[in-house]
């Protein structure tokens, strides 16, 4: 797609041409692998995912389809009984944790990544002691984190459960749930988000900061004046990939609510249940449809926004 | 400092509220999977004990030898190795070709290629689920941990490309340039001059996109049934009974599994986190 190389205003000796046409060759030898194992991994089943979208059929029988349109999406029977994922109220409670679980972690692993970050970023004894279990929770595989924290909030054996809740099943109820499950999510990765704040941190001036010193500015008003502003940037990415990531979120409510549960918690199991333990592919590839289309939408708002840029 | 003179109350004070909030972090980053080994040399009878009389109990080594003689987890042990090496050998091999042509070469169409492989890092892994499925289906790979080597490329491609990519376009132009006045070809100035400078950047990509690779669920969920790697296995932990949770066993292999992780972060700890924030800023 992209062979023709040298732009045709371009005023270079003929030789330098010939080498940069070789090379723009060349480079699409380089790329080609990458390119297929692209198109074969991710291009081809996301075509076969939109394919199905449109279409009713059984995960064990693919090729046996019926041709739905947007029926998936919205469909009611004759009968009016409805029956598209639209109409469904279990997806939009998968909706509405999904977006609380999103809001409520990605704010919070921000204040506390913030808190840690400062905290590890002024200088006192223990300091890389502290920068290094910084790295445990991130570095703890999400299942198992899932598991630990399964186990801390059983109602007879754990720590949380047990001991500070007496006994109450915290995991039972979805309502309940979900806020245990922030808690797991923001202990995981708080710690990511922190590492993200200090790196921004360690780029800003210090001589800035001898300034403000000498004009008397107090801590307080230096953190909400210059800090704060200049880490806006650093602070924005690490905010929307965080997003993205908790938008997407699967493990932790699969693992610790099991399939039934986690699809009235979040989004990808309520497509997964209906795509693979129901076996409705048709539908439950609507509904990863819909899933890519929500986070597509916002990253292309956050490619335009920050005007992000390739050469 | 001033205040040291000034206010020796306030100092000490702000001293030790500052190290109180330093202890709370450490607790608070820390406390849970400390637990977690704990419980693992615990035998099963004193799971119940209130939590001083558990810290103190007898510890055992029981759990472990019941994880380790586990079919499920030495086979999910395997599997995790077999796949996590191999998509992360393919990932880097395809990704450094792909960087050396997006860092260094001039050529039309390149941010398009750039902006398909950020769209790539971001796609939510459900929305390939099905299709893949299909695919795995009729290529009669299910269960074979050779659907999870190449589905895992999703993820493992698009990070390596970026990182290797940003860090092949600070490698100084000299060195090619005198490779390519030798007449070397692309593929022997990649393999013979690139390769030895870029071997910091490999090995970090490498061991994030391996815990990437190590810690996915939801395809080696979907495409295995018995074949499981040790995400699956520790998720589908069971005792003697459909009720009976054997919390010991599951700690233990949960330790078994995050130690080397663990350990392997705390060695590259540097090479880690500027790899991670170059690829968190990325994409």
């Amino acid at each position: 797609m992209t062979t023709k190389a040298t732009p045709p205003t371009a005023v270079a000796p003929t030789r330098r041409r010939g080498i940069e046409t070789a090379r723009a060759r060349q480079a699409i030898w380089l790329l080609l692998p990458t390119l297929i194992a692209i198109a074969v991994v991710a291009g081809y089943p996301l075509y076969r995912t939109f394919f199905f979208a449109l279409h009713e059929a059984n995960l064990t029988t693919p090729d046996q389809r019926t041709f739905l349109g947007l029926g998936n999406f919205w469909f009611t029977t004759d009968e009016g009984v409805p029956l598209g994922f639209l109409q469904d109220p279990k997806w939009w409670t998968a909706v509405r944790n999904t977006l609380l679980f999103t809001v409520v972690s990605v704010f919070l692993e921000t204040v506390l990544g913030m808190i840690i970050a400062l905290v590890v970023n002024s200088a006192f004894k223990g300091r890389a002691f502290l920068r290094t279990a910084m790295l445990v929770p991130w570095a703890i595989p999400t299942v198992v984190s899932a598991q630990m924290w399964a186990y801390m909030y059983n109602d007879s054996f754990g720590l949380v459960g047990r001991g500070l809740l007496g006994g109450q099943a915290l995991l039972a109820n979805t309502d309940s749930a979900i806020w245990a499950l922030i808690a797991v999510d923001v202990w995981k990765t708080t710690s990511f988000m922190a590492l993200l704040i200090l790196a921004g941190l360690q780029s800003l001036p210090g001589d800035m900061y001898e300034a403000a010193d000498m004009d008397g500015a107090s801590r307080w008003t230096q953190f909400w004046r210059l800090t704060l502003p200049l880490l806006r940037p650093a602070l924005l990415v690490a905010l929307v990939f965080r997003s993205l990531d908790a938008l997407r979120v699967f493990d932790i409510m699969y693992v610790m609510l099991g399939p039934v549960n986690a699809s009235s918690t979040s989004m990808t199991g309520y497509a997964r249940l209906a795509m693979i333990d129901n076996s409705q592919l048709g539908l439950g590839s609507a509904v990863a449809v819909a899933i890519f289309l929500i986070i597509m939408v916002i990253v292309v708002m956050y490619v335009t926004a920050f005007r992000v840029k390739f050469d | 400092m001033y205040l040291k003179r000034t206010n020796p109350f306030m100092f000490y004070l702000q001293r030790v509220l500052f190290y109180v909030l330093v202890l709370v972090i450490t607790v608070y980053l820390l406390f849970p999977f400390f637990w977690a080994v704990l419980t693992s040399f615990r035998r099963a009878g004193d799971l119940f004990l209130p939590p001083l009389q558990f810290l103190t109990a007898p510890s055992t080594l029981s759990n472990y030898t019941q994880v380790f003689s586990n079919p499920n987890f030495q086979r999910g042990l395997l599997y995790s190795v077999i796949v996590a090496v191999a998509s992360v050998v393919i990932s880097l091999l395809l990704g450094s070709f792909a960087a050396y042509a997006l860092g260094r070469f001039k050529f039309r169409g390149k941010a398009f290629i750039l902006y398909i492989i950020l769209a790539v890092s971001v796609f939510p892994q459900i929305a390939v689920l099905g299709g893949l499925f299909t695919l795995v289906q009729a290529t009669r790979l299910f269960n074979s941990p050779v659907a999870l080597i190449f589905s895992y490329l999703i993820f493992t491609i698009p990070f390596t490309v970026w990182v290797l990519t940003s860090f092949v376009r600070d490698i100084p132009g000299e060195l090619e340039e005198a490779a390519l006045v030798d007449g070397a070809s692309p593929l022997q100035t990649l393999f013979r001059v690139l390769f030895p400078v870029m071997m910091p950047a490999l090995v970090t990509t490498g061991l994030l996109a391996f815990i990437n690779a190590w810690n996915e669920y939801l395809f080696a969920l979907t495409f295995t049934s018995s074949n499981r790697t040790v995400p699956v296995v520790i998720a589908n932990y069971s005792g003697a009974s459909q009720y009976d949770q054997p919390w010991g066993p599951i700690m233990a292999a949960s330790i078994v599994v995050t130690v080397p992780l663990i350990i392997l972060v705390l060695v590259f700890q540097r090479n880690i986190v500027s790899g991670l924030t170059a690829g968190a800023v990325k994409g």
